[in-house]
């Protein structure tokens, strides 16, 4: 169990070792907003290979890490950047060249799934997905589900409730190997605290054997334990805490700053096409030393002050969208 | 007051007025991206000041300023009542019944409204992939019911969907029933020409109206299943007053309205 004393705050690169390769990971955040892409970036630079990915809405952040060569197999139930593009041309390129292994679950599905591994429980009984395709193909082959005793032995059962008698589906649950999530406050202890919606980092994080949190700033534990009600994870679930002040970019982070639009047309714009695609790693990735040589790639200080969320909206009103 | 009908309006602007229409006032609505948020947004402007927007990435009832590029967008977060997660509210809402209208959409529908969101093809060797399901296809399964955005040609709209992400009624009157679905199916689909409603003896889809400037031969043409037509009236058109406040109120930034059509 992860200790009180403060020697979760780590680097980057440190952190990067509790995932080692092969490892079952999850990352928060929903399509636009919260992923920890300083964390992302840093996985790809060190090359982690065969993960097994387990989201409800990812974008960018898996999108890239199946571009790097990174991922496997995934199991969830969409991934695009939303009204910035229709599906991640990286995810939808490994699918259809069968470069990584697939299972389609639901939104509602992957999160009942998460809080099923954050209680503690084999399995949870839902109403939904019933009459879909979703309920009657199976995406991963016999030979992968007994090739990795962490993978369900199977997709999900159809049964009727012993109680009512309703036909009912039961999810088998979900325990990552790491779950890692950017959250706007952790203090040096670890207790996590997230503004706004928190999508499903409650349950990811919760349903983690190893939870890594980047976040915009460490605070005193008083700070945090003034008002506990507004704290979502306790300290001890905690292994490792990474300040990254705009570690989500180019995605919103509430109350911090926006999503930013120009970099994630430009990103759908460069990862249609292979050798753009790479291009644009070298250029923001693999050849970028840290994070703040990133900050200065992307636009610096100009670029982060369009980005910044107004104090009372949590985000930045005047941003050129459209 | 007589309506004063628009002249000057565009297919995504017809479309969202259409889609703001299906909303009765104080019900509960679960919106996504694009044409259903500025329905919704519109419903709420008009005719349906009470009605409430849940967004499934955790913002219930929030007051927009500016228009969501996602449903998990920080501007969801303005004066919202409640912004918990996608588990609370899938569970506690969704699931629990109090959806009354959901909208979707997807890259193929079929004669009973079922919607494909996820492959074309054979789901282990897709020919074409999409994004998934994400919320929709519980969306589908557990909103008290369901009205469908989609661009209306003949590809889009065939007999049976190559794979059904979010059921619609499935195969008929009984379909869902059998499958286990305790309410819900779909009310209407609004495409690009017209809108398609459900018969009540079979949940097919036939022709209810078709939009100004388009024959019912024509939506017949674009359709890849059998099409009863004979139901159909004309569109009717946006009143001035909904494209004023659609261009001012919902989306002045111009982020969806400027789109030529709604995609997927």
């Amino acid at each position: 169990m992860a200790s009180k004393v403060d020697d979760k705050i780590m680097s980057l690169r440190e952190a990067t070792k509790l995932v080692p390769n092969g490892a079952h990971i999850s990352l928060g955040g929903f399509t636009t907003q919260r992923h920890p892409m300083a964390f992302v970036y840093e996985l790809i630079r060190q090359k982690r290979r065969n993960l097994h990915f387990y989201g409800h809405s990812p974008g960018g952040d898996l999108d890239m890490l199946i571009g790097a060569g990174c991922v496997r197999r995934v199991e969830l139930a969409y991934e695009a950047d939303e009204a910035f593009a229709r599906i991640g041309p990286r995810f939808r390129r490994a699918v259809e060249g069968g470069l990584i292994e697939w299972e389609d679950y639901s939104n509602f599905g992957m999160v009942q799934r998460f809080a099923a591994g954050a209680m503690g429980i084999p399995f949870i009984p839902t109403r939904t997905m019933l009459g879909s395709d979703i309920v009657k193909k199976e995406g991963f082959s016999e030979k992968t589900r007994r090739s990795d005793p962490k993978i369900a032995p199977k997709k999900l059962a159809t049964i009727n409730c012993p109680f009512t008698g309703d036909k009912i589906v039961l999810l088998p649950a979900i325990q990552t190997d790491v779950t890692i999530i950017h959250a706007q406050v952790v203090d040096a202890q670890g207790t996590v605290r997230i503004y706004g919606q928190n999508f499903g980092d409650e349950q990811q994080a919760k349903c983690a054997k190893k939870l890594i949190v980047t976040c915009e700033e460490i605070v005193q534990p008083e700070e945090l334990r003034e008002y506990p009600e507004h704290n979502l994870i306790p300290f001890f679930r905690v292994n490792a805490i990474i300040k990254v002040p705009y570690g989500a970019h180019p995605y919103a982070c509430y109350r911090y700053y926006d999503y930013d639009p120009e970099f994630l047309r430009l990103y759908h714009e460069r990862a249609r096409d292979d050798a753009s695609f790479r291009e644009f790693f070298n250029e923001y990735i693999y050849g970028v030393g840290d994070w703040e040589e990133y900050l200065g790639k992307i636009g610096g200080a100009e670029k982060l002050r369009k980005l910044k969320a107004d104090k009372k909206l949590g985000y930045a009103p005047k941003l050129k969208r459209g | 007051m007589e309506k004063k009908y628009a002249k000057d309006y565009t297919l995504i602007e017809l479309m969202a007025v259409a889609a703001a229409r299906e909303i009765k006032d104080r019900e509960i609505v679960f919106a996504g991206t694009g044409l259903p948020m500025l329905g919704a947004m519109l419903a709420q402007h008009t005719h349906a000041p009470n009605c409430t927007i849940v967004f499934e990435a955790g913002a219930v009832d929030c007051k927009l300023a500016h228009l969501p590029m996602s449903v998990g967008d920080p501007r969801t977060m303005r004066f919202a009542s409640t912004a918990t997660g996608l588990f609370d509210v899938f569970s506690t809402i969704l699931q629990r019944g109090y959806i009354d209208v959901g909208f979707l959409s997807g890259a193929q529908i079929d004669a009973y409204g079922n919607i494909n969101a996820t492959c074309i093809g054979d789901y282990h060797r897709p020919k074409v992939r999409f994004p998934g399901s994400g919320g929709s296809g519980d969306i589908a399964c557990l909103s008290k019911r369901t009205i469908i955005i989609a661009v209306h040609e003949k590809r889009r709209f065939p007999e049976r969907v190559d794979y059904i992400t979010s059921p619609g009624w499935i195969d008929g009157p009984e379909g869902r029933k059998r499958a286990g679905l305790p309410w819900g199916g779909p009310s209407a689909v609004i495409t690009t020409l017209g809108v398609l409603r459900f018969d009540e003896r079979t949940k097919r889809a036939y022709l209810a109206s078709y939009h100004p400037g388009v024959t019912p031969k024509q939506v017949k043409k674009n359709t890849g299943f059998k099409l009863d037509v004979s139901r159909a009236k004309k569109t009717e058109p946006p009143t001035e007053a909904e494209i004023k406040i659609l261009r001012e109120k919902v989306d002045p930034e111009g982020i969806f309205l400027k789109k030529v059509a709604a995609e997927e």
